[in-house]
């Protein structure tokens, strides 16, 4: 028999095609039968060469505890990551009781059960308890910001809508916030007004779509199926506004792209009616439920120092106890004129957080009838010309009209050269618009502070010590989107 | 107010200079006072980071800085929060290209960590003392740091695109 | 494998279409849901949309026990060797539908981060356009890939000629095509 050709290992980050796998050039590593047959290894089929074949992402995997760093190692355990002066980290400190050779590194994702999207999580398991996590991302990288940098400024919202694709208008308000202060106009009441009822009506898709996979993930199958009821009633009446149910475009600098169509406050009206109650039967499914406080009371603890630190927002802040909410503490739009109340809770566990995002529905709700009531006449979009397009109708009449809407759409409008950020309350946490503009009609650099990115580094305190199953949990109770997280 | 401000003093925070910009606060600073700066700031009660930030300055490197700062290709902007006192504040970093690499906020900050690793992933900004320097979200063994201004965007011509600037 | 290598006549001709009418029922999904296209697929599978009609309401995580792959969002560059490994995890007989435009051609991302059409990286059965493509553009596409397994070979991807090798004989007297088996 011939000796077999030596394995070489297919370089790292290499797409394995179908030719490649299909190959006969690599032989397989003898395996433990081979070896006790003493016979040589057949060649492999492409199975065998995918089993072997390292995935080639480098440091990003956990690194056994011997090769990764103190601080690195603190980090994945979730310790006390900013030591006091003079303070080191010991690692015998640490997992004394379980040595290194008796855990095992898993790999949780990319592709995986939980619909939380491309998220990979590695963790480092003694049995079914995590001691490490670390999560890797980057799977749905989009190259947004650039983008952003080639599209006008009209164009803007198109390509960050797509970011936090559960609450699409809460990426178009940042971005167009951060416009509008360079711009340094003024919006119409009206336009504000519609934009908080979109936004809060977003609030409310967007957790009841969080029930819904919450409840996947920790085994409610049925709350899975209850939770698009409401989202299809409120993704009805975006579809009626803004044309489309998810990833709309509405929002404009200096406005709203339409007015509102005539009878939305009829169906706005409806879901105020609608949604309480069926919260009500969802509250009486699942608050009172044992198995799913046996799963979400206790799990994922945060304090709310960690939190602060990691510059963690939302209701994973919320549920720390400390009661930040951007709606309150640092206004934008209209919130000032609205009553609502902040939810806080206490221990900094799951339960807390679904409670949290429970009620924030009812109060996004509440918030929602306050605006049908109080909503203004009046334009949906600024008349400053430099900005607003001109009526469609109007084109045909007058030349300058013409020449306005020509030089919108071919050149866009000139922003100022400056700097902006106006962070809003998406329900993930704080969200913004980082835009530097040269005095161009593009940005010249667009960042979003997206609150999924900043949430999910808290994952590894929340996770030490949790089982296997109690990690997922933690996941989903984070609520990252991975669109914001990769953008 | 802007034209107040450029009128009077130029205000200083932990010696460096303080701007009003677009209603933030930004203070600037050089590479050899950002640490200094940052520690100070949270000492003053910034205790919440919001972001850490690039943003390449190679087409247009007559932006406006305050006296004291010399420009280079590179900023790093780190925005900050304190919650008690409801105050947001912005520090710009000036980062030259032929070093470039800033201390990390880790110590300081643990949750600049993500956001660090995304910064030196976009830019090829080295931040010293990080845990694990590493790409975040390109695979490991890319080639180049895409959000550069000497980046391409790699896109695939296709027929139709709108009017350049 | 010895169903495709046997001569069609009047009494394999219907096991063939039997095959093909089971496998178009009950084609199961696996889950590939990227992005914002995977909260569309999730709409669809609920109850407003229902794909449970159509046999396809159990969404298989394992590769192994599934028959279509809906690659609903966009494709990055780190994830497209996760996409070929749970592709080639799959069992054949497989499909795939490449869902909204960004899986199609890349969508409104031209740039470096996104594999421009996954047809790059797998081959595509069906193309279902949208940003996000609504539930029912999507079952639409689920129901022109059933079409497709009814009415395709039962073999896929083999060389020669396209089609299940049936075919249509001159129209008789009343005008109906009779099939020449």
């Amino acid at each position: 028999m011939t000796e077999p050709p030596a394995v070489t290992d297919p370089s790292p980050g290499a797409e394995p095609s179908a030719d490649d796998t299909a190959s006969a050039h690599r032989a397989a590593k003898p395996s433990l039968l081979d070896r006790l047959l003493g016979r040589a290894p057949t060649s492999s089929t492409a199975m065998d060469l995918m089993l072997q074949a390292k995935t080639g992402e480098g440091s990003q995997e956990l690194e056994p505890r011997h090769e990764s760093s103190l601080t690195q190692y603190g980090m994945e355990t979730g310790s006390r990551l900013a030591l006091a002066e003079g303070v080191s980290l010991d690692r015998g400190d640490l997992d004394v009781e379980v040595p290194e050779d008796e855990s095992m590194i898993l790999n949780l994702g990319p592709s995986h059960p939980s619909t939380h999207g491309v998220l990979r999580v590695m963790v480092e398991i003694d049995g079914e308890t995590v001691l490490r996590t670390k999560p890797v991302i980057g799977y749905l990288h989009t190259g947004m910001e650039k983008t952003a940098e080639e599209l006008m400024f009209h164009q803007g919202c198109t390509n960050v809508t797509r970011m936090d694709y559960l609450s699409p208008f809460f990426n178009e308000l940042g971005f167009c916030l951060s416009v509008e202060k360079l711009l340094d106009i003024e919006i119409p009441p009206r336009a504000v007004w519609i934009r908080m009822l979109m936004c809060e009506l977003n609030r409310v898709s967007s957790h009841l779509l969080w029930l819904a996979t919450n409840g996947a993930d920790i085994g409610a199958l049925n709350m899975l199926v209850y939770g698009w009821r409401e989202r299809e009633m409120v993704l009805a009446f975006f579809e009626k506004v803004t044309g489309l149910r998810m990833n709309h475009n509405y929002f404009r600098p200096g406005g709203v792209a339409a007015d509102l169509p005539d009878g939305w406050r009829d169906d706005v009206t409806a879901l105020c009616e609608a949604i309480p109650l069926r919260m009500d039967e969802y509250d009486e499914l699942l608050t009172g439920q044992p198995i799913l406080q046996k799963r979400l009371v206790g799990v994922g603890p945060l304090d709310a120092d960690t939190a602060i630190s990691l510059g963690i927002t939302g209701p994973l802040l919320r549920s720390t106890g400390v009661a930040w909410d951007l709606r309150r503490d640092n206004p934008y739009l209209a919130y000032d004129e609205v009553d609502f109340d902040v939810i806080v809770g206490t221990n900094g566990d799951c339960w807390d957080r679904y409670a949290i995002r429970f009620n924030e529905i009812r109060e996004s709700i509440h918030i929602v009838s306050q605006i049908a009531d109080k909503m203004p006449s009046g334009d949906f979009r600024t008349q400053d010309k430099k900005v607003t397009p001109p009526p469609r109708g109007r084109i045909d009449e007058s030349m300058e009209a013409l020449i306005h809407h020509f030089k919108l759409y071919t050149e866009g409008f000139r922003v100022p050269p400056g700097e902006a950020y106006v962070p809003v309350e998406s329900p993930r946490g704080e969200s913004g618009c980082y835009i530097v503009s040269d005095g161009s009609s593009r940005p010249y650099r667009m960042h979003m502070r997206s609150a999924s990115f900043s949430n999910l580094q808290a994952m590894a305190p929340m996770a030490r010590g949790s089982l296997i199953a109690d990690a997922i949990a933690i996941v989903s109770t984070i609520d990252p989107v991975l669109g914001d997280v990769d953008r | 107010m802007t034209e107040e401000l450029a009128s009077a003093e130029p205000r200083l925070l932990h010696g460096c200079p303080l701007v009003e910009s677009a209603g933030s606060y930004v203070v600037h600073c050089n590479r050899g006072s950002y640490y200094e700066l940052c520690a100070n700031l949270r000492t003053d009660g910034y205790a919440m980071p919001v972001g850490v930030t690039g943003v390449d300055y190679l087409t247009h490197p007559g932006r406006d800085l305050p006296d004291g700062i010399d420009a280079e290709r590179f900023e790093v902007v780190v925005e900050l929060l304190s919650l008690v006192a409801h105050k947001r504040i912005r520090v710009r970093c000036q980062v030259p290209e032929s070093d470039p690499t800033v201390p990390s906020l880790f110590e300081l900050w643990p949750g600049t960590e993500a956001h660090e690793r995304e910064t030196y992933d976009m830019f090829g900004v080295v931040f010293e003392g990080h845990p694990d320097m590493s790409r975040i979200l390109m695979p490991d063994d890319w080639e180049g740091h895409p959000l550069r201004k000497d980046y391409e965007t790699g896109e695939i011509p296709v027929q139709f695109k709108e009017a350049r600037r | 494998m010895g169903l495709e290598n046997l001569q069609h006549n009047f009494l394999t001709g219907t096991l063939e279409g039997m095959v093909k009418w089971a496998r178009a029922s009950s084609s199961w999904g696996a889950n590939f849901g990227l992005a914002c296209c995977a909260i569309e697929m999730m709409a669809s599978g609920a109850a407003n949309f229902d794909l449970a009609r159509f046999g396809m309401e159990v969404f298989r995580a394992s590769p192994r026990q599934a028959d279509v792959m809906i690659v609903a969002g966009r494709v990055s560059q780190k994830m497209a060797p996760v996409l070929r490994q749970v592709y080639d995890q799959m069992v054949e007989p497989k499909w795939v539908i490449s869902m909204g435009v960004c899986a199609s051609t890349g969508g409104m991302f031209n740039n470096y981060a996104i594999v421009q059409g996954v047809d790059q990286i797998v081959p595509v059965d069906v193309y279902a356009p949208g940003c996000p493509p609504g539930p029912e553009t999507l079952i639409h596409s689920i129901l022109t890939l059933h079409q497709k397994i009814r009415t395709g070979e039962i073999t896929r991807r083999s060389s020669g000629e396209p089609g299940a090798g049936v075919h249509l004989g001159e129209p008789d007297s009343r005008g109906a095509l009779r099939v020449k088996l």
